[in-house]
């Protein structure tokens, strides 16, 4: 039985339970997979399963509270689901994971630099490579070259918490420590600080504040009532100069510190490609430093900033 | 229009350098792999192989526009206001501006806002003031992409309307056509750099705009989408189900060459301030939110529905049939979950005939 067969027939089975399973189905070319939603057993003719499975579902769960949800999630995906869980924002009872273990889900912004493809028709995942027909034209790529950065970092493609688990479980592309090397980073870490405030200036420059990467993000709660947009009390102005913009993203950031999952969606979902992941992969690393945790890996932990402690280990208040 | 010209691509930033000397020039330019419009820098490439990521939108309706500043006197003594000192920024005359390289589709964007803040009923100054001043040279497209769907709602790939000058692209350069005087005017200026077209490279120009127009993919009828769309006005499970990939931000707004709503804020710093008119988004969950803390549109569904029939039913309704989608696809390309408001026209028409339950 094909992954797919196997997993439309685990979700045909818990439908009747569930108000809804959150999946994804064809888009409007073969590269783009939107979220749906499945609610009846002839809806499943759409679910689709592989590598244009970007979508992180779990930004969903927040506005579906209160109801019986399913969810297919990726590894990565998972780890949102247990960051949810740890922070009591969903349910676990209301909850019916179905874990993918996933070998990884194309950046289709690299696939448009490398292939410059009108109208993909049909894509094909052959060992290593894609195909792509688009027009009459049939090109490939080395998939190293057009999956996710996170993906090719991927330390966690298996979930570790589900209720069905389809398929076997894929080996993580990399070592912990080959998944905490990243260039991106160790580039921003050489900058001084003028060189990063300006690095920072000329991209936010072009943010839209247009707020996708919030609304994008699975943890990233407040959406609706942000203080971003908030005139009472009055944080931001409206104006839409660099430092309104650099002061959202550092709020965001800041509060995603420690809660973050890492799963791009924020970057992902940027329109003119403003790499704010950065911002989140530096306070995640510096709350692994001060705290030794890491989001949404164990259902059961208390991240480090629902807590409090007099005395921290790594903190010494005396020195600050 | 006035006889074709062709201009050598290598020549186009002297073009715009002749151009920019009076003007404010904005073109599109390449930033971290996004092509967005721009400021013209004589530093940095132009560049023209796709459809920008943002609209030329801001040219004429900026995303933070300051209506006036104020101050507030206050009675040293006493501290109380003792009047409002208010600066006009329509004193400042806004200097005459060029889009360069935006698609029909973009260009077009204009008509609907021309609509709105230029009729019988309104005169926007603040609109009307940037808009006399801009000038559009259109690029026309030589390959439609899988999310452009202009020729569904009235344009085409080469359509003119709404520009001052049009190019074509052909072999080693541009055909370029003046639409209007002020276009005339733009070319004239910068006369030496170009050439009469001969009659092959005509032929090329037109050979590239029928095989742009060849690649589009089959349009729908969309003459009875308003009736379809008032049938599922009350069908909430449809706009749920149509809904699904939402995140509820405001980026399909942001990019939109047409969406025109906007908001306006005091913003003060002290006894200083200045009023601003910003963009809006009918998407975001503020939008429609009252001052009691009721939302009538209170989900994604309400909201998305409202964007819809806004630019397939209201609008055409209050402005003489006209659609106000430009059909350029940027909601559909660049949304985090890929809604594609074409398939929501279309599942809307499926079901005309189907009453709500
Ligand atoms: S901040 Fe970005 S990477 Fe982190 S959980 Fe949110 S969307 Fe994912
Ligand atoms: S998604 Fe990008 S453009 Fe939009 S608000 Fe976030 S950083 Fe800015
Ligand atoms: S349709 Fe897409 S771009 Fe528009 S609000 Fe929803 S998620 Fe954002
Ligand atoms: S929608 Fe039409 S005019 Fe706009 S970019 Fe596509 S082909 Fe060109």
């Amino acid at each position: 039985m094909s992954q797919l067969t196997e997993l439309k027939e685990a979700i045909r089975k818990a439908l009747p339970d569930l108000d809804l399973v959150l999946g994804w189905r064809e888009g409007y070319d073969a590269l783009h997979a939107p979220p749906y939603h499945i609610r009846r057993q002839e809806d499943l003719e759409h679910l689709v399963f592989g590598p244009m499975c970007v979508n992180n579902l779990a930004s969903q769960l927040m506005h579906l509270r209160g109801k019986k949800v399913g969810i297919i999630v990726k590894g990565c995906d998972a780890r949102s689901v247990v960051e949810l869980l740890q922070e009591k924002i969903v349910n676990r009872e209301s909850l019916v994971i179905f874990a993918m273990p996933c070998k990884g889900v194309l950046d289709v912004k690299k696939i448009r630099r490398a292939l410059d493809i009108d109208h993909a028709r049909e894509v094909h995942f052959h060992n290593g490579t894609i195909e792509i027909t688009s027009g009459d034209k049939t090109s490939s790529v080395e998939l190293k070259d057009v999956l996710a950065d996170k993906c090719l970092r991927c330390h966690y493609p298996n979930a570790t918490e589900y209720d069905h688990f389809i398929g076997e479980p894929v080996e993580p592309r990399v070592s912990a420590e080959e998944a905490a090397a990243d260039p991106a980073m160790e580039e921003l870490a050489g900058m001084d600080l003028t060189e990063r405030f300006a690095f920072w200036k000329t991209h936010m420059n072009r943010c839209l504040r247009c707020y996708a990467c919030r609304n994008s993000c699975p943890l990233c709660f407040c959406r609706d009532v942000c203080l971003a947009d908030s005139r009472d009390p009055h944080w931001q102005s409206q104006e839409t100069s660099v430092r309104e913009k650099w002061m959202f993203q550092m709020i965001h950031a800041m509060h995603l510190a420690g809660r973050c999952t890492q799963c791009g969606e924020c970057e992902r979902a940027c329109p003119v490609g403003i790499p704010i992941l950065l911002l989140k992969k530096h306070l995640n690393a510096v709350v692994k430093d001060l705290f030794n945790y890491e989001a949404g890996i164990d259902p059961t932990a208390t991240p480090p900033l629902f807590t409090f402690k007099v005395e921290e280990e790594n903190i010494k208040e005396i020195e600050l | 229009m006035m006889a074709s010209l062709f201009i050598v691509s290598k020549d186009i930033p002297q073009w715009l350098a002749a151009m920019a000397k009076t003007r404010k020039v904005f073109a599109t330019q390449r930033e971290s792999g996004a092509i967005i419009f721009k400021p013209y820098d004589p530093g940095r490439e132009v560049v023209f192989e796709r459809e920008s990521v943002t609209s030329c939108k801001e040219a004429v309706f900026p995303q933070t526009k300051v209506l006036f500043s104020y101050f507030v006197k206050k009675n040293p003594e006493t501290g109380e206001t003792a009047g409002v000192a208010i600066e006009e920024s329509l004193n400042k005359p806004a200097p005459q501006a060029v889009v360069f390289g935006t698609r029909p589709c973009g260009t077009k964007g204009f008509l609907t806002f021309d609509r709105v803040f230029d009729c019988d009923r309104i005169r926007d100054p603040y609109y009307t003031s940037l808009r006399e001043r801009t000038a559009f040279i259109t690029l026309a497209c030589d390959r439609p992409g899988a999310t452009c769907f202009c020729h569904w709602v009235g344009g085409a790939p080469d359509d003119p309307k709404g520009s001052d000058a049009l190019l074509t692209p052909v072999e080693g350069g541009f055909l370029v056509e003046a639409v209007t005087e002020k276009g005339e005017e733009l070319v004239n200026e910068a006369r030496s750099l170009f050439a009469e077209a001969d009659e092959k490279r005509r032929e090329e120009g037109a050979a590239v705009r029928d095989k742009a127009k060849g690649m589009l993919t089959p349009k729908p009828d969309l003459t009875d989408i308003g009736p379809a769309l008032e049938k599922r006005f009350r069908d909430l499970d449809f706009w749920e189900d149509m809904t699904a990939a939402c995140v509820s931000c405001n980026m399909c707004t942001y990019l939109c060459p047409t969406c025109y709503c906007f908001n306006i804020t005091d913003e003060s710093d002290g006894q200083a301030g200045v009023r601003l008119r910003t963009w809006d988004a009918c998407m975001s969950q503020q939008y429609s939110l009252e001052a009691s803390g009721h939302n009538p549109r209170p989900t994604r569904a309400h909201r998305m529905r409202n964007r819809v029939n806004h630019k397939f039913w209201y609008h055409p309704k209050e402005y003489g049939g006209v659609i106000s989608c430009c059909g350029c696809g940027r909601c559909v390309k660049h949304c985090p979950g890929s809604v594609d408001i074409r398939r929501i026209l279309l599942t809307a028409l499926e079901r005309k005939d189907e009453d709500a339950e």
